[in-house]
């Protein structure tokens, strides 16, 4: 039998319920692959050993009553960003120093009531800002994915780097991330794994450490698409905690994997072509608009003209946003605290002990665009900019387009400490160019890996849908996997 | 439009954040790179455009005015740094 942290979540599911193996036997073998493994690829932040087994065995008691949930036994991991009940939740940053919430998001108890378990804390960018990683307080997570013949460390992505980077290692069978402006789908690509940001309001907010609130939306990294179905159908809900969560049925996603993509209008928009655009990322768009072809989609060429205007209007939406959610943190009501003459000076000093570079630099773009003069210039310009951009999607969906497929990043992976990307934050934030739009507009987005490049690191493609269609997405996702095949890096760890 | 370093200073003042002039130094350089980058929205004709307020169209949900959760003072204050009777313990305020 293949090795059990190997296993999907569905073909876990599968034997747990054939009684071939215990929950605690597969929590066990992922408890023991993170000890080894975590020390190098410092995909967790905390490992929660002793919770792990007991949620196991009360699986196992579950299971053995035939009362499984649908995710009975399957061990998770959970993105430092989700509260937890008395564990470790501090979105990797040190501001928020020895946190342990008195209380439960809504996804991961949605998670916990159909049977999930938890492995433990996943490492992440610090408040979820950053592509890389590396601007976690908790240093940067490494890349299971090397290139060929090389030994030099590659980032995982951002900010759900702990994420992509444990389920591509085989430390979950699934982990739960969150995407403001290509969190999930951006590590996704970098580790050959398959993540999808659902549309707004599909999974609720509550509990998830607020980055910027009007963009924030959870979902799901797995190792295949199946996978990232079954676990969205469990983190979606309406929730009357969180007023912007959608009061519809949540599907079932996974009944739309195999599901003909025949006479489907597939939108390629031709301004996703852009500059500099290494000759690869072309090639594989190509690879993908052939394989839809082939299982009988019709391809269009579309345009959606404002797409060049969406990673401004981002930085400055989201800082300004930010710098509001990130008021909270001032050393009164929880984490660090650094003493000062008086109370302000106490806030200025907390603040300055407690944030990272990356952190502090959106709060002041957020508190500068916000100030008094700049805000019509700025902020107000940006959400007009942000209504085109959105109505350029609703344009070429109402002409018929059902989904949209477009190049997932602009590149594959790159090396940690890249100088480049630190010397510029500009160049950092290019990573986002493809998959920004979809969080301005609300839409769901989805990754799934679709080749190697020269050098055998992972590529993917993105798909755009219409608001709350995520079952086309997966059934369109699941050809082009069909296709492209699976990808797995070679342990060196 | 270029931000100099008493307006970082500024800026770091309103965020609540201290700085000292190395950092407001660093920072003028970065915020200055980020705003370039953002100016290209001017381009943009917004003329008779409203800004956008959610991408869901949606009405906000209401519930009955009434009280239902409550009676958590422990747990509320349970991770703050300093506490004294279920209060909060800041730096004197008033003298």
């Amino acid at each position: 039998m293949k090795e059990l942290t190997k296993l999907t979540i569905a073909e876990a599911r599968a034997k747990l319920g054939a009684k071939e193996f215990t929950s605690i036997e597969l929590t066990d073998a992922y408890l023991a692959a993170i000890d080894a493994a975590n020390p190098a690829l410092n995909a967790y932040v905390a490992v929660t050993h002793d919770k792990a087994r007991q949620m196991a065995k009360a699986s196992d008691a579950r299971l053995a009553k035939g009362k499984g949930g649908a995710l009975e036994g399957i061990p998770l991991g959970i993105k430092d960003l989700f509260a937890t009940e008395g564990v470790h939740t501090q979105a990797a940053s040190h501001i928020l120093d020895g946190f342990k919430p008195r209380y439960e998001s809504t996804v991961t108890a949605n998670l916990w009531a159909d049977g999930a378990v938890m492995l433990g804390k996943l490492n992440m960018d610090e408040f979820a800002m950053g592509s890389s990683n590396e601007t976690s307080y908790y240093g940067p997570v490494k890349n299971p994915w090397r290139a060929r013949n090389s030994n030099m460390d590659l980032v995982p992505g951002g900010s759900s780097g702990g994420s992509a980077a444990a389920v591509s290692a085989w430390l979950c069978a699934g982990a739960t991330a969150t995407d403001t402006g290509g969190s999930i789908r951006q590590p996704a690509a970098f580790t050959g794994t398959v993540g999808i940001k659902p549309t707004y309001g599909r999974c609720s907010r509550w509990g998830t450490v607020a980055f910027a609130s009007s963009l924030d939306q959870a979902g799901p990294i797995a190792r295949d698409v199946r996978d990232a179905a079954i676990m969205l159908r469990s983190m979606a809900s309406v929730d009357p905690k969180d007023t912007t969560s959608v009061d519809r049925p949540v599907p079932d996603y996974e009944a739309a994997l195999g599901g003909s993509v025949k006479g489907m209008r597939i939108g390629i928009p031709k301004e996703y072509r852009v500059e500099g655009m290494p000759d690869e990322i072309e090639a594989l768009w190509q690879k993908g608009i052939a394989w839809l072809k082939d299982a009988g989609a019709e391809i269009v060429d579309i345009s959606l003209p404002h797409t060049k205007y969406a990673l401004p209007a981002y930085y400055i939406v989201a800082p300004a946003e930010a710098s509001s959610n990130l008021a909270r943190y001032d050393g009164v009501r929880y984490g660090l605290r650094v003493p000062g003459r008086d109370i302000v000076e106490m806030y200025e000093k907390s603040r300055a002990a407690g944030f990272g570079r990356e952190v502090k630099r959106r709060v002041m773009i957020g508190t500068y665009v916000l100030s008094a003069g700049y805000y019509d210039a700025y902020y107000v310009q940006a959400q007009k900019v942000r209504t085109l951009i959105k109505r350029d999607f609703e344009n070429v969906f109402s002409d018929g387009i059902d989904a949209i497929l477009t190049p997932a990043t602009p590149s594959a992976a790159f090396g940690i400490a890249d100088e480049d990307m630190n010397a510029d934050p500009v160049k950092m934030y290019l990573n986002d160019v493809f998959t920004v739009t979809v969080n301005m507009a609300g839409l769901p987005g989805i990754a799934v890996p679709a080749g190697l490049d020269q050098r055998g690191l992972p590529l993917a493609l993105q798909l755009i849908g219409k608001p709350f269609e995520e079952d086309t997405l997966f059934r369109t996702a699941h050809a082009i996997e069909q296709a492209a095949g699976r990808f797995q890096p070679a342990k060196w760890w | 439009m270029s931000v100099s370093i008493d307006t970082v200073k500024r800026v770091a003042r309103l965020a609540r954040i201290a700085v000292d002039d190395g950092d407001a130094e660093r920072m003028s350089g970065e915020l200055n790179a980020i705003l370039g980058f953002v100016e290209q929205l001017n381009e943009v004709d917004v003329s008779g455009v409203e800004p956008m307020t959610s991408v869901i169209p949606m009405e906000m949900r209401k519930r009955r005015d009434e009280v239902t959760d409550g009676g958590k003072a422990a747990d509320i204050v349970a991770n703050a740094p300093a506490t004294e009777e279920n209060f909060f313990l800041v730096p004197k305020v008033v003298e």
